[in-house]
């Protein structure tokens, strides 16, 4: 009898010995039956240098990197944007000061959607859940101070991508810094859009186009500049589970790959720059088995579909977060626990970023007290725990590696539905993915309501006695609106209205042909032109896209 | 005429989460009422609209941008100019702090159901509210 057949064997008489069939049942977050213990015979068909390896090494499932955090801890920072280019500014310096790596920068809706801030549909919206800009001179006054050959930059913007990277490339030419030394990354990840978040403006194939032409731009002149930071998390955030969460983020992911692709990109010329963000819940093993997951079914894809030969091209690169749908209004300092525990599945599972949500994400965006709180999370993890000296250190354990075999082949299930419907965007025109994900957001709320889903202290140990915590949140400036048009029309005023004109013609004019619209972009920005107008001239060529109405 | 209550789901403004009003939405559809869904990006005058043309009981407005001061104020002078302010309930969802709801119902808001509100609260009012009316 082998050893594993021995383990098998002492295993039934332990299970019978202690009545083990007896104990309550226990379900993954997904609804899989687990078993009440995980034994090398749970795993005797993993072969280790196949399938887990080593960090730093194909498949990856143990980390992207050799060293992992020995080097250094992930990056941490905090998304954060909000009224007007100076406010943000000052909120990014201080970030920065309490020891934040870079910016990532959230901008207001009308900027994501597109719109100048005196845009009559823009008005209620101008400044409020991140930072207005117009034209290129509020990027001036958002990066004063910062010079942008030391910052790392994140700008999580997808339908006026091209614009904003047409903007930070002409502020390093101004600078005196070429694009070859801008570091940073772009989501140019419009896909998700469609499915979850609702800032699309142009129908798919022209995005896709803007999107490939980004990233063709990148890869040959922008080399250390990231043009893709595919999302998971708008999806998980919309309700879709951890499986599909990391399925529908790798379809859309293949979708721009195979357009980069057919127009001729060499895949080793931009794939070591993709990378994802993805969020968590706050089941611990179950996140962490999920991320070695990921990385397994990644690079596979990568050398398998695509055939990409270097070795930085089959890397699941992330930033992870806790996701805000997880923390919760009724007492909010519990928040501050559920993002520790939420932190330590997304560290176990090997991130290389963190955006922390503060306490208060129920609420409204953070404070500077909040906000330092967040980040004060994320650095006792990395300084106390002792969870970053070993690479991997769940490696091993028969459960995380039973889990992580389990959620790869549920992963692959998923992209292989999505390729069986012509791909993502046959998939999101269909309205399939958002359907799937709106059963999932739907299913989670019955659960939690019927409390087989326990969310401490709202339906589980509930204290009717609660008074509501005195808490401050950050105040929206209602007269940000009127300062940020007053220097549109003032630029409007003062610049070469010719000019501009002239730039947006013939910007036109390259959008109806197939040439790469960033150079163009560079140009008219230059010019002030403001991205309502940019975008204004897109539409007029591209037309807008049609929304599957499903509940 | 079928007698069931008829809903509005709507999103003004630009936000684009829309999880909160799909869910909300099949609560009020698993509680027999006639939903209709408007879609993204909506404005307060085609929301009001769109009211109208579907002669709905109740508009629910989903906002989650912190932007439902102005989208409300504009969506109740958008419901008085089209002389139906009194006859459709205007419910409102989303991130609202506390200190918001008075000022939301000075305007004519009828309910508002910030963070933390139960799943099952808009269908609960909108029952008790249209409970004795003749349908």
């Amino acid at each position: 009898m082998g050893p594993i057949d021995e383990i098998k064997t002492e295993l039934i008489k332990w299970a019978q010995k202690n009545k083990v069939s007896e104990l309550p049942g226990a379900e993954s977050d997904l609804g899989r039956p687990l078993e009440v213990l995980y034994t090398p015979a749970s795993i005797d068909q993993t072969d280790y240098l196949e399938k887990i390896g080593f960090p730093g090494a194909y498949p990856f499932t143990r980390g992207i990197y050799p060293g992992m955090y020995r080097i250094r801890p992930w990056a941490m920072r905090l998304y954060s944007g909000f009224g007007t280019a100076e406010d943000t500014n000052q909120r990014w310096k201080f970030l920065l000061k309490t020891g934040n790596n870079g910016v990532a920068c959230a901008f207001d809706l009308p900027t994501q959607m597109g719109l100048d801030s005196d845009d009559p549909e823009a008005e209620d919206e101008v400044g409020r859940v991140g930072v207005a800009i117009d034209t290129i001179r509020d990027l001036e006054i958002l990066f004063d101070g910062l010079p942008l050959d030391r910052i790392v930059s994140s700008f999580n913007i997808n339908a006026p991508g091209a614009i904003i990277l047409a903007m930070y490339a002409a502020l390093g030419e101004n600078q005196g810094i070429g694009p070859e030394k801008l570091n940073g990354t772009l989501s140019n990840d419009i896909l998700c859009e469609y499915v979850s978040r609702g800032l699309w403006v142009f129908p798919a194939q022209p995005a896709l186009r803007l999107t490939t032409d980004v990233v063709e731009y990148c890869a040959q002149k922008m080399p250390r500049f990231y043009p893709f930071n595919i999302r998971g998390i708008i999806m998980r955030e919309a309700g879709a589970s951890m499986v599909q969460e990391a399925g529908f983020a790798f379809s859309n992911a293949i979708a721009y790959i195979e357009d980069a692709v057919n127009r001729g990109l060499d895949i080793d010329a931009f794939a070591p720059r993709i990378s994802f963000f993805f969020a968590t819940g706050t089941q611990i093993f179950e996140e962490a088995a999920r991320y070695r997951a990921a990385r397994r079914v990644w690079a596979r894809l990568m050398k398998e579909r695509f055939g990409a030969k270097k070795p930085s091209s089959l890397l699941f690169k992330f930033t992870g977060t806790v996701g805000g749908s997880y923390y919760r209004a009724r007492e909010p300092e519990n928040n501050l626990i559920r993002g520790a525990y939420g932190l330590l599945a997304n560290v176990l599972g090997g991130t290389q970023g963190m955006l922390h949500p503060a306490m208060d994400e129920p609420f409204a965006i953070p404070t500077e007290e909040t906000a330092k709180l967040a980040l004060r999370t994320q650095q006792i993890c990395a300084y106390e725990t002792g969870v970053t000296k070993v690479a991997d250190p769940l490696g091993g354990s028969y459960y995380v590696e039973a889990l992580t075999d389990q959620l790869a082949d549920e992963i692959e299930k998923v992209i292989r539905t999505i390729d069986e419907m012509g791909g993502a965007v046959a998939a999101i025109e269909k309205g399939y993915m958002q359907q799937r994900i709106a059963d999932e957001a739907h299913r989670l709320a019955m659960d939690e309501k019927a409390g087989k889903r326990v969310v401490v202290g709202v339906n589980k140990f509930v204290d009717e006695a609660v008074r509501k915590r005195k808490m401050s949140f950050h105040k929206f400036s209602s007269s940000m609106l009127s300062r940020q048009k007053k220097r549109l029309a003032k630029i409007r005023k003062e610049r070469d209205n010719d000019a501009v004109n002239q730039a947006l013609a013939r910007l036109s004019d390259e959008a109806k042909g197939r040439n790469n619209l960033v150079p163009p972009l560079i140009e008219t920005v230059k010019t002030y032109a403001s991205i309502g107008e940019i975008m204004g001239a897109l539409k007029a060529v591209f037309g807008t896209f049609c929304e599957p109405l499903n509940i | 005429m079928s007698g069931k209550i008829r809903v509005l789901m709507a999103k003004p403004g630009l936000d684009g989460h829309d999880r909160g009003a799909k869910v909300i939405a099949r609560t009020f559809r698993d509680a027999g009422f006639e939903v209709i869904y408007t879609g993204l990006h909506q404005t307060p005058e085609r929301i009001v609209g769109a009211a109208l043309q579907e002669d709905v009981d109740v508009i629910a407005l989903s906002i989650l941008s912190g932007a439902h001061l102005s989208i409300c104020k504009k969506t109740m002078a958008a419901l008085k100019e089209a002389k139906v302010g009194d006859d459709i309930v205007l419910i409102v969802g989303g991130t609202i702090i506390d200190a918001d709801i008075s000022k939301l119902k000075a305007m004519g808001v009828a309910e508002v159901f910030g963070p933390g509100s139960p799943i099952d609260a808009g269908v609960e009012y909108i029952k008790t509210r249209f409970k004795d009316e003749p349908s």
